[in-house]
């Protein structure tokens, strides 16, 4: 038996790697161009991210963005636990129409519940803006966070509820307290998943969002169509080290909790 | 108890002085009143009438689907019975969530918190009662001792052996020290050594903290060893009650007899009666027992392999003497059991005890053999 990968298998590693990776790579290294075109190499520097430090407008939107993602994703998280603990543990009738109302979101259209929902807020009379853009976000999240806590949650031991129960703890607190510890990673999943979904939406935004709340990914369309400027690349950057620093972080954790039982 | 009382022949041979199911005055601590249960159109339980007294060990027996999980599930409150009342110290708990009841169970597979330490575990129950922390602390060290579980405090459950494991589930089970405790199967997951250990281990405990204790199971054996009772359950019904020895020496009908132990059964009709003995005429021959039972009434006669005596010739005493030839044998060390063909197809099992190490004449595969029981061995059973 030959030992070790053979040619084919690092070149087809290789290959693949670089077909997911080479255009983040590449905008990573065009980050850091000293030229203002983008296409042209010009020798290193760190000056379009000075630039970007600069641009009250752009950091004006990376702060929204990063203000929707945390706020929808944390209400995404909570009701879609919830409802995933209806869905799992409920015994009601129309469980199954449940169900389906909510993962009819995973299949429609970003466009159509985009313009469902800018119809909603002028029907119900709110001021496109911030609270908006979150509330939609959410509504979009919502079935992703339920579906990552509900496959969890119907793998989780049902007996350990009732032992709390029978020890002395009302239902809620032996959710609490038993429950929610057991599908915590799920729940963390869920969050960090919504809070990505969020995070990269376009779409929704432009239909649901007003004056004064510019999310990142609408700042960067529009500048985008006007040319691009290499401060795009400076914060996409930034974007791709904040997601890549969390998922890193969540992993280890998780690591160190396995090591440790 | 009287000396005339204590010298009069016992069912099974054992006397015990604890029996308060007897004591008419005596007020059951938990009280099966008419109890039902359907699950759909599936009937799990129907119509039980049940109680259970203070200090007392009681195991509900019955093979899986007999109604007896759903039964102890009841008692902690997570199934709600559709008729009938449920009464803890006369009060009619039925309204009760598991949480509010001063029952506690042992489950199956233990159901620890996984993310919980051995002491937190047990603590769980104690913490829920508001107590003080050194006295948490104090009573989770003596619950520790209690299993022999002492240093493991600080262990996670994924650290600890399967017996282990269900020393922890004990431990924080009693640490409330609940009214009542409901074993849900707490040997199956356990070799047969440990097993047996564990059950001896089980009744130590029980008499040491004077708690009531109800096990359900499905393995007679254990049953017998470590019950004062046993209730024999049948799709949803009490078959019998009653102390291990009545449940094996008098069952009152074949299901009960052939679930507990082995038995031998004789089908056949009363040919006639004198006094207490009544003469049987069934396809394997004519017998007699001691029994109730009228001249012409169809009736069952049960008798146990280890009350068929073997015989290597014809003896020329005995009565209800079967001829046979052995089919086939097992040697189980304490035990040899015969497996006698006493008419084609129709076979019968007998027990003799190796009570010595040499026997002057084995027997073996295809050897002519002599059966025989005593009539007050035979039990009658109208259904």
């Amino acid at each position: 038996m030959k030992r070790g990968p053979s040619a084919f298998n690092i070149a087809s590693v290789v290959l693949g790697l670089a077909f997911l990776y080479a255009p983040i790579v590449i905008l990573v290294i065009y980050s850091f161009n000293a030229s203002r075109l983008v296409t042209v190499w010009g020798g290193f520097s760190t000056r379009w991210y000075t630039a970007l430090f600069q641009d009250a407008q752009m950091l004006d939107a990376v702060w929204v963005t990063l203000r929707v993602g945390v706020l929808s994703a944390t209400l995404a998280t909570v009701l879609g636990t919830l409802a995933a603990v209806a869905l799992v543990r409920g015994g009601f009738r129309g469980r199954t129409a449940l169900a389906g109302g909510i993962y009819a979101t995973l299949v429609m259209p970003e466009v159509i519940l985009g313009l469902s929902l800018l119809l909603l807020f002028v029907a119900a009379g709110l001021p496109r803006g911030f609270w908006t853009v979150t509330l939609s976000h959410a509504t979009l999240t919502l079935a992703y966070a339920t579906v990552v806590v509900q496959a969890r949650l119907a793998t989780f031991d049902r007996h350990l509820e009732e032992a709390a129960q029978d020890l002395g703890c009302p239902p809620w607190k032996a959710f609490a307290l038993v429950t929610l510890p057991g599908i915590a990673p799920a729940v963390a999943a869920a969050w960090m998943l919504a809070f990505t979904l969020s995070l990269d939406d376009l779409v929704i935004a432009s239909f649901t969002s007003g004056p004064g709340a510019t999310t990142l990914p609408m700042r960067l369309y529009s500048q985008v169509r006007l040319g691009v400027d290499p401060k795009i690349n400076a914060v996409s950057t930034l974007l791709i080290g904040l997601v890549a620093t969390g998922v890193i972080a969540a992993y280890l954790v998780q690591q160190r909790r396995r090591s440790t039982r | 108890m009287t000396d005339r009382a204590q010298h009069r022949p016992q069912i099974g041979g054992i006397r015990s002085s604890f029996a308060p199911w007897e004591d008419p005055a005596a007020r059951p601590l938990v009280r099966f009143d008419g109890v039902s249960k359907a699950f759909g159109d599936t009937v799990a339980v129907t119509g039980v009438d049940l109680s259970i007294y203070e200090g007392e060990f009681f195991a509900l027996l019955g093979p899986s689907g007999c109604g007896k999980t759903t039964l102890m599930r009841m008692l902690a409150g997570f199934e709600t019975p559709d008729g009938g009342r449920l009464m803890l110290e006369g009060r009619d708990i039925q309204a009760d969530p598991p949480h509010r009841r001063p029952v506690h169970m042992m489950f199956q597979a233990y159901a620890l918190f996984p993310h919980l330490s051995v002491a937190q575990n047990i603590a769980f129950g104690l913490r829920r009662q508001g107590l003080p922390k050194a006295q948490i602390a104090a009573r989770v060290e003596e619950m520790l001792a209690l299993v022999k579980l002492e240093g493991l405090g600080k262990r996670r459950p994924d650290q600890l052996s399967g017996g282990q494991k269900q020393r922890v589930a004990l431990a924080r089970a009693i640490a409330p020290r609940p009214r009542i405790l409901l074993l849900d199967e707490p040997m199956a997951a356990l070799d047969k050594k440990l097993r047996e250990e564990t059950q001896f281990e089980l009744m130590t405990l029980q008499q040491t903290l004077g708690m009531t204790f109800m096990i359900v199971t499905h393995d007679q054996d254990e049953a017998m060893v470590v019950a004062d009772r046993i209730a024999v359950m049948r799709e949803g019904r009490i078959a019998q009650v009653g102390r291990p020895a009545e449940v094996y020496e008098t069952p009152v009908d074949r299901y009960v007899a052939g679930f507990i132990g082995d038995v031998n059964l004789f089908e056949g009709k009363v040919a006639a009666t004198n006094g207490p003995i009544l003469r049987l005429q069934s396809d394997d021959g004519v017998f007699d027992a001691e029994g109730a039972a009228a001249v012409g009434d169809h009736v069952w006669l049960a008798v146990r392999p280890e009350k068929i005596a073997v015989y290597p010739e014809a003896p020329g005493g005995p009565r209800n003497l079967l001829a046979g030839k052995i089919l086939d044998y097992g040697y189980l060390g304490d035990w040899t059991t015969y497996l006698v063909e006493i008419a084609p197809g129709r076979t019968i099992r007998a027990a003799r005890a190796n009570a010595t190490r040499v026997v002057d004449r084995p027997l073996g595969c295809g050897d002519p053999v002599w059966l025989s029981f005593a009539p007050s061995s035979a039990v009658v059973l109208t259904k």
